[in-house]
């Protein structure tokens, strides 16, 4: 039993919660404060709640449900319904005893520990752990705004976005050409648009003639970029073209209305243009002054606390991790190990940090897979990767390595979800 | 007289492990379940219930290169004996963390 008779008459009311807005943190427990039910905040409520019986835990998330990016390029691709990727949050209430609360984080007062709702009302903490994600740099890419993505999908936070993308695809008719523009270093998914150019492939070649998926990258090398590479030609010939950075391949302006994309030399005007724009933490972040000007967050990589306001850790997208890559499997275990140096520090105990893994396996068709394995330490002021660890899955492997990695893929996906929402 | 050691290593750790150490190798502990998730059914075999023996048995073979491995053994490398005996003894102990 890790609730209180009152404390859980008072959960089971989730209407009690709002009617109340101004809760303070209790005289005996403390109170940690989660911004954020994703990956990172709903995997750091629950090791909160393994370390500490009675913490209150307080989780702010304006969604009723997470949908998640890892698997939404599963659906662009048409393998399965977006229902798939939704993660509620009645079992960290009902089993692990997080307070979730509907509504944003509008504002964060590091000095006076306490998070403005954006419904109203405060809540006051003994430590704040903030996981909002990235949010997207609008008007970067010249034209690039909130309306040119209700045109031009980005689909880089799932949901809505994700099943405009997969119905604009479905519009596509024979010999047309899929754009998807890639922005440069930091950005959250690292491999995601190069597995999201496999399975529009997979997508296009099953159902129509002579498409194209073109990738315009502003960058010069990718992630898993031989074992992209060697699969999109094993699977799809020439469908799928990248251009480089160095080959003028940054998109540096849009136009909606007009469906053109534009290099710095060359015009396209796709079927389709998905434009993946450059991002940031997450706005409440950046706003409470908690990020750099590179717009992420600086922070000790042994807790993850903020080197920029005590006794706030941030974890996940918004954090700048040294080497571990924007992904889910980061923040999982960021979070966890943010979690347990909250548990510590508020139990006034040493902590002692660990090392770190990222997990990240893209599918390039439903049956072929590949993956990248990174193991990180804590060195020289950063999280850096292992020597002699880590790395992509051997190139020119038989069928059967790749089917197997994509069913391996699959359990990751079970597996990191019951780690963060429950089974 | 191989299983001899591990199982020395697992038992030496297991016995003066300083608590310290034990929040750390529980902390380490807690990536494996991602995949191996004591929680659900999945083509990832869950740890819960193997001795620690076995499972850190495994994994030096994995760091060494002597057992064929999708990812584990990018992983395993990651890691010293000592550490890898340490989660092993943890996650041996607990079934799952
Ligand atoms: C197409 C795609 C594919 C991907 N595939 C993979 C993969 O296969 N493997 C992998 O490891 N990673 C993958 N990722 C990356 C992964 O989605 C992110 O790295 C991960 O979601 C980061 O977790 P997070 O907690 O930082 O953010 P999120 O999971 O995005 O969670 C942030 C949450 O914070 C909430 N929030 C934001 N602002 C506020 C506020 N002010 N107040 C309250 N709540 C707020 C949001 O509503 C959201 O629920 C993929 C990403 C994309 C785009």
């Amino acid at each position: 039993m890790i609730l209180s008779l009152t404390r859980r008459a008072l959960l089971g009311g989730g209407a009690a919660l709002l009617a109340a807005p101004c809760l303070s943190a209790g005289a005996k427990a403390a109170s940690v404060v989660i911004v954020g039910g994703g990956f990172g905040g709903a995997t750091a409520a629950r090791s909160l709640r393994r370390a500490i019986p009675d913490l209150r835990i307080i989780l702010v998330e304006p969604h009723h449900l997470h949908v998640t990016c890892p698997g939404s390029n599963a659906v662009v691709g048409g393998l399965g319904p977006l229902s798939r990727l939704e993660h509620g949050y009645d079992q960290l209430r009902s089993r692990f005893g997080v307070e979730v609360v509907r509504d944003s984080v509008a504002a964060i007062e590091g000095d006076a520990r306490r998070v403005r709702l954006l419904g109203g009302g405060w809540i006051a903490y003994d430590r704040l752990i903030v996981s909002p994600g990235i949010d997207l740099l609008w008007n970067e890419i010249e034209g690039y705004d909130e309306a040119a993505a209700a045109v031009m999908p980005h689909a880089w936070k799932a949901g809505g976005q994700t099943a405009l993308l997969r119905r604009r695809l479905e519009a596509v008719e024979d010999g047309g050409v899929v754009v998807i523009a890639v922005p440069g270093n930091p950005f959250r998914c690292p491999p995601g648009p190069y597995e999201r150019a496999g399975l529009i492939a997979w997508h296009l070649s099953r159902t129509r003639r002579g498409c194209k998926v073109l990738i315009l990258d502003a960058k010069d090398s990718f992630s898993k970029q031989a074992l992209f590479q060697e699969g999109w030609a094993a699977l799809y010939g020439d469908m799928v073209e990248w251009v480089s950075g160095a080959g003028n391949g940054r998109v540096v302006r849009v136009n909606a209305a007009e469906g053109w994309v534009e290099t710095d030399f060359d015009r396209f005007t796709p079927a389709l243009a998905n434009i993946i724009p450059p991002q940031s933490a997450g706005r409440v972040a950046v706003a409470a002054g908690l990020a750099d000007a590179g717009g992420f967050c600086p922070v000790d990589p042994a807790t993850f606390e903020s080197r920029r306001m005590p006794g706030i850790h941030v974890i996940g997208d918004a954090c700048m991790a040294g080497e571990m890559p924007k992904s889910a499997s980061s923040a999982n275990n960021q979070a966890k190990i943010a979690a347990a140096a909250v548990a510590a520090s508020l139990a006034g105990r040493d902590f002692a940090t660990a090392k770190a893994i990222n997990v990240c396996y893209s599918l390039l068709a439903p049956d072929y897979a590949v993956s990248v394995a990174g193991v990180y330490e804590v060195a020289g002021g950063r999280r850096a990767g292992v020597a002699g660890a880590g790395g992509i899955s051997p190139l020119g492997a038989d069928p059967h390595v790749h089917k197997a990695e994509a069913e391996y893929a699959a359990g990751w996906y079970a597996g990191i979800c019951a780690d963060a929402w429950g089974a | 007289m191989r299983s001899l050691a591990v199982f020395m290593a697992v038992m030496v750790l297991a016995a003066a492990s300083p608590a310290r150490a034990d929040g750390q190798a529980r902390l380490m502990a807690e990536t494996c379940t991602v995949c191996h998730s004591p929680e659900i059914h999945s083509p990832l075999p869950s740890l819960a219930g193997r001795p620690a023996g076995d499972i850190l048995r495994v994994l030096l073979a994995f760091r060494d290169g002597s057992r064929p491995a999708s990812i584990m053994d990018r992983i395993a490398r990651g890691y010293s004996r000592e550490e890898l005996g340490a989660i092993a003894g943890e996650l041996g102990r607990k079934g799952a963390p």
